[in-house]
């Protein structure tokens, strides 16, 4: 009966400690949470500026002919996937993979570039190969990555390396709630406004023209869309991760729990025991 | 005088938003000042400063690449960075000059010209805005 009760009692110990743990991942993902959604809220006002102008320029300029704007046939798409770079967040990770995996397979010639180890690390699985991965960033996305990263997509896009490009990230609805999406990014396709919604449509003039503009524009519009994409996905992880470890922390406390009745009860069983021999050792003796 | 929203953005803030009475901005050709009800425009702009006239009082900033686009109600302009002479650190500016400028002395294989140029001329940028502030 000793040996089965210091069992249980390391057992116990165990466990408390895999809660604390568990416990300080929790805060520690609030916490990172909080700062990505301080900063998702910091780069809205710029993206929606940017997206504004482009839309305007599109729906105003009639026959407007740009590179990164006309469709041609699709032979080599890109794909981008951003993940983060440790687990332990829930199904994080495996949705955005699976989600890209679908997509891909549907395509006959595919590059991946991969934010985040773990996206890397399932598309080499998978016998993928994955052209660049970006480690480190995931967590704390910072302009001058995306920058890298979206002026490597132009400078493929104008080579006519890749002929179309989607960005494969989780979106961040609120705090429970978190949907991985795959968004296209190039060619640019954004519909203009229609005219009825249009009513008094302002022309604007452009200095030296409506073409160098958006070459100026549309490389900020994927520079920021990548980065607001790494933020949410940044803000979606610490989220998941939040939700899991707080499972986690539930589920050691039950364990905890009924580790500590079954104690209980093995405490007591052994102490009746001992009374049971004390008085049988007694009724012996007389 | 008659004034006008200016907003300046940059991808980690909204660095000014407030009524303006007149700006100041280098564009790809050369400077322009910017009043109330200007013809709605929209320009690319140099690596340079921005002066904000408000109440008789002129702020400067330095901007990174941006561009500006004026439209009836309001005037935007998106750069990459905007810094007050106050939040520049003069010690790494001019640092970067140095750096670059010896990049483009020395002419390494492989060099983006370009890209070094346009450091070159970010720093000094902040360097000469900085200095605006000891002046004073």
């Amino acid at each position: 009966m000793g040996q089965n009760m210091n069992d249980i009692k390391r057992r116990i110990k165990s466990v408390t400690s895999t809660r604390q743990i568990t416990k300080a991942m929790e805060l520690v993902a609030t916490a990172k949470l909080k700062r990505a959604r301080t900063k998702l809220d910091a780069s809205k006002p710029y993206f929606n500026t940017v997206l504004d102008s482009i839309t305007e320029i599109i729906s105003h300029t009639k026959g407007i002919k740009h590179p990164y704007i006309d469709c041609r046939e699709a032979k080599k798409t890109l794909y981008i996937v951003i993940t983060g770079d440790r687990g332990l967040a829930g199904g994080y990770n495996s949705n955005v993979c699976r989600l890209a995996e679908n997509e891909i397979k549907e395509k006959s010639d595919v590059m991946i570039i991969s934010i985040g180890s773990k996206g890397r690390d399932y598309f080499r699985r998978k016998g993928y190969s994955v052209s660049k991965s970006y480690i480190g960033v995931s967590e704390t996305p910072s302009l001058e990555v995306t920058k890298e990263i979206s002026e490597e997509i132009i400078r493929l896009y104008t080579n006519c390396e890749i002929d179309e490009v989607y960005l494969i990230y989780t979106e961040f609805r609120s705090t429970i709630s978190y949907e991985p999406i795959s968004l296209k990014l190039m060619p640019v396709n954004i519909l203009p406004v229609t005219e009825e919604n249009d009513e008094y449509p302002v022309i604007f003039r452009y200095e030296p023209s409506p073409e160098s503009v958006l070459e100026y524009l549309i490389p900020k519009y994927l520079n920021s869309v990548i980065y607001g994409a790494c933020i949410e996905s940044s803000a979606s992880e610490s989220g998941a991760r939040r939700i899991a470890m707080e499972n986690a922390t539930d589920n050691a406390e039950e364990m905890i729990d009924s580790l500590q009745l079954v104690y209980n009860r093995a405490r007591q069983a052994s102490i009746t025991q001992e009374i049971t021999e004390i008085v049988a050792g007694a009724d012996a003796l007389n | 005088m008659a004034k006008f929203m200016l907003e300046i953005v940059t991808p980690d803030r909204v660095f000014y938003k407030q009524e303006t009475d007149m700006i100041i901005i280098r564009g790809l050709e050369g400077e322009m000042g910017i009043l109330r009800d200007h013809e709605p425009f929209v320009t690319p702009l140099d690596i340079g400063q921005v002066r904000i006239k408000n109440d008789g009082q002129i702020k400067i900033a330095a901007l990174s690449q941006g561009y500006v686009q004026v439209s009836e109600e309001k005037v935007v302009i998106l750069s990459d960075t905007a810094e007050w002479p106050e939040e520049i650190d003069i010690e790494r500016a001019e640092k970067a000059k140095e750096r670059a400028a010896k990049r483009l002395e020395q002419k390494p294989e492989g060099l983006d010209i370009l890209r070094a140029e346009i450091a070159l001329k970010k720093a000094a940028i902040r360097i000469g805005t900085a200095k605006i502030n000891q002046r004073h």
